[in-house]
């Protein structure tokens, strides 16, 4: 039995919208809605959907960097969720981030060294030497050479700058890395250079991954599972194997004949989704995804399906497929 | 052949690569190539190198009355001619830019402290602190600034200390404005969502990244209100609320000759002119460094 490293349960965030004269609550976006996972240690667990969906949300939430509305993060069995500030700065150093943009994660005024060296200094580890030789061989370690340490961030190119993020969050030695997009503003060629790069880094250091991605290729490149979100629920959960073989939630379905296949030969089935995503601040009644299901039914449209445990270790939030509870 | 030839290139590639290109030297190249930007500078530096060696330029004292040599037109003796105590004019208007420049100086350095301060709190903090800070900033600009100087001089005694004061207390709202509103905006960039989640403490947040990021506007603005400043505190000067009888500020000295206007204009001219010289001076220089800061100029 693998070991769990995070779980999550019922998180929610809702964002106020204000309106009025006097800036009165009118609403709420609900951009998370009850999401359940967990991850184990060693492996990677992606989260897709398209944008809006709330997957960035998420991953934010599960480093307090935004305050959950509701809902438990447990780390290493310990909770976040009622951490004060200098403890959760603490368990920070535990579990970084990667950020989705090279050019605006890093700061343009401080050099590579100093951005690198920063977390050292904000945890008190080891002293100035230690840590600028530490600096130098991180540099090393994600494909940069030591020289580099006194630029700045507008000198490196894109996919060098998000190898320079990675390194920002390799300096602590966290557990569980979760990584925002870490490759959708990159060239593709260099996408599967910085994939790799994540690959090997994992396998050497013993990590982690969250991996938040739209693109379906890129996360069955490199999770072992994978979270399906849909208008901020998690719709569809399971290993990347039985997802992208036996896909059981109709999102999931469509989704993954969305992606191309690079054969002309070959005829596709493809179901095609109308409309657009509901908005998170009126979502509808009963399933979130009715209104551009292709299998939709009647209790679909009255009653939320809870997300359940199809087949062992496949979990999904479908009527399809919750005949015994009818 | 071909490997030679890599041999030679290649420690020198390296050497240049190694080359950091800080923000601030790019801004100082593109300052470089701006012509006016230089001529303010110039002036700038000019006007301060006086202010230093006044002792050292001026002829005569600042207060040497030669009765007999009143209102005395401009000659190789008296450059500037001399005021209706006898005083040599040149002199007191080199002496005249110590006081101008120390008081822009210190006027401008006290708001941009302050201003910064409750910017960045506001900014930063935002909610009921953000809402109380703006407030006080739209009251005191709803007040012209040189009657809010003068109220404010009115309630601390005429001095030049004071009027000093006043116009640092005025201009602190266009300062504290400003940053707030670079704040807001860097506090949304993806740099500091990634320092708090390496786990920094807010002061080292608002220190180190927050504030060097917003200094940019601040640095224009500082060069512009220093202009205003000593503008500001000439007019005080000229209403008799600034620098005491014998200092030789440039207001002052203004408010003083106004009544020889039409026998003896230079007593007039030469005070005026100096400072609209360095006005100009500040001006030409803020504007460079706008263009050389702005990040929108930047390629």
């Amino acid at each position: 039995m693998p070991e769990i490293l995070l779980k999550v349960d019922n998180l929610k965030k809702y964002f106020p919208i204000s309106g009025g004269v006097f800036g009165k609550k009118v609403g709420d976006v609900r951009a998370v809605e009850e999401v359940s996972f967990f991850v184990n240690k060693g492996e990677t667990l992606g989260l897709v959907g398209e944008s809006g969906c709330g997957k960035s949300t998420t991953g934010r939430m599960l480093m307090r960097l935004i305050e959950p509305t509701a809902g438990e993060v447990v780390f290493e069995g310990n909770s976040l969720t009622n951490l004060n500030t200098t403890e959760l700065r603490k368990v920070r150093k535990d579990m970084q981030m990667v950020f989705q943009d090279p050019f605006a994660s890093l700061n343009p005024r401080h050099t590579v060294e100093k951005i690198l060296e920063e977390p050292l200094i904000v945890h008190g580890m080891g002293r100035k030497k230690e840590r600028k030789q530490k600096v130098k061989e991180m540099l090393e370690v994600v494909g940069l050479s030591s020289y580099h340490a006194n630029r700045y961030p507008h000198q490196f190119s894109g996919g060098q700058r998000q190898r320079i993020g990675i390194a920002r969050a390799l300096m602590t030695r966290p557990k569980l890395i979760i990584a925002d997009e870490p490759v959708s503003a990159l060239d593709v060629s260099i996408q599967s250079q910085v994939l790799n790069l994540l690959k090997d880094l994992q396998k050497d250091l013993q990590l982690t991954y969250i991996f938040i991605a739209h693109d379906l290729g890129v996360v069955k490149y490199i999770s072992d599972r994978v979270g399906v979100m849909y208008l901020g629920r998690l719709v569809e959960i399971t290993d990347t194997e039985k997802l992208y073989e036996n896909p059981l939630h109709p999102y999931t379905k469509a989704l993954l004949s969305a992606v191309p296949v690079p054969d002309p030969d070959i005829q596709k089935e493809r179901v095609l989704l109308e409309g657009d995503m509901p908005s998170p601040s009126n979502p509808p009644r009963g399933c979130a995804f009715h209104t551009r299901c292709t299998e939709c039914m009647d209790i679909c449209r009255t009653t939320r399906p809870q997300i359940r445990e199809v087949e062992p270790g496949h979990f999904a939030a479908c009527h399809l497929f919750q005949e015994s509870e009818k | 052949m071909q490997i030679s030839t890599d041999k030679k290139t290649q420690p020198a590639l390296a050497a240049n690569e190694e080359k950091a290109i800080s923000p601030r030297l790019e801004a100082w190249r593109s300052f470089k190539k701006n012509k006016l930007a230089l001529t303010g500078a110039t002036i700038v530096l000019f006007f301060i190198i006086v202010a230093i060696c006044a002792p050292i330029i001026a002829p005569e004292g600042i207060n040497d009355q030669k009765l007999p040599q009143r209102l005395l037109a401009p000659s190789a003796d008296h450059w500037f001619g001399t005021d209706d105590f006898g005083r040599d004019i040149f002199s007191r208007v080199v002496y005249g830019a110590r006081i101008s420049l120390w008081v822009g100086f210190l006027a401008v350095l006290g708001s941009i402290v302050v201003g910064c301060l409750l910017g960045i709190i506001a900014g930063y903090y935002g909610k009921w602190i953000d809402a109380l800070i703006s407030r006080i900033f739209d009251i005191m600009l709803a007040f012209p600034s040189i009657l809010l100087a003068i109220a404010i001089v009115a309630v601390l005694g005429p001095s030049l200390k004071n009027a000093l004061i006043a116009i640092a207390i005025i201009n602190i709202p266009n300062f504290g404005r400003l940053i707030r509103s670079r704040v807001l905006s860097v506090k949304e960039e993806e740099y500091i969502m990634a320092a708090k989640a390496i786990g920094m403490k807010d002061s080292r947040i608002l220190l180190q990244h927050i504030l060097p990021n917003s200094l940019a506007p601040i640095i224009v603005q500082g060069t512009l209100a220093i202009a205003t400043a000593i503008i500001e505190a000439a007019a005080l000067g000229f209403l008799g609320l600034g620098a005491e009888a014998p200092n030789p500020e440039w207001g002052k000295m203004l408010s003083d000759a106004k009544n020889f206007m039409i026998q003896a204009p230079w007593t007039m001219f030469f005070p005026g002119l100096a400072i609209m010289l360095t006005v100009l001076g500040f001006n030409l220089m803020g504007d460079g460094l706008r263009d050389a800061l702005d990040p929108r100029m930047k390629n």
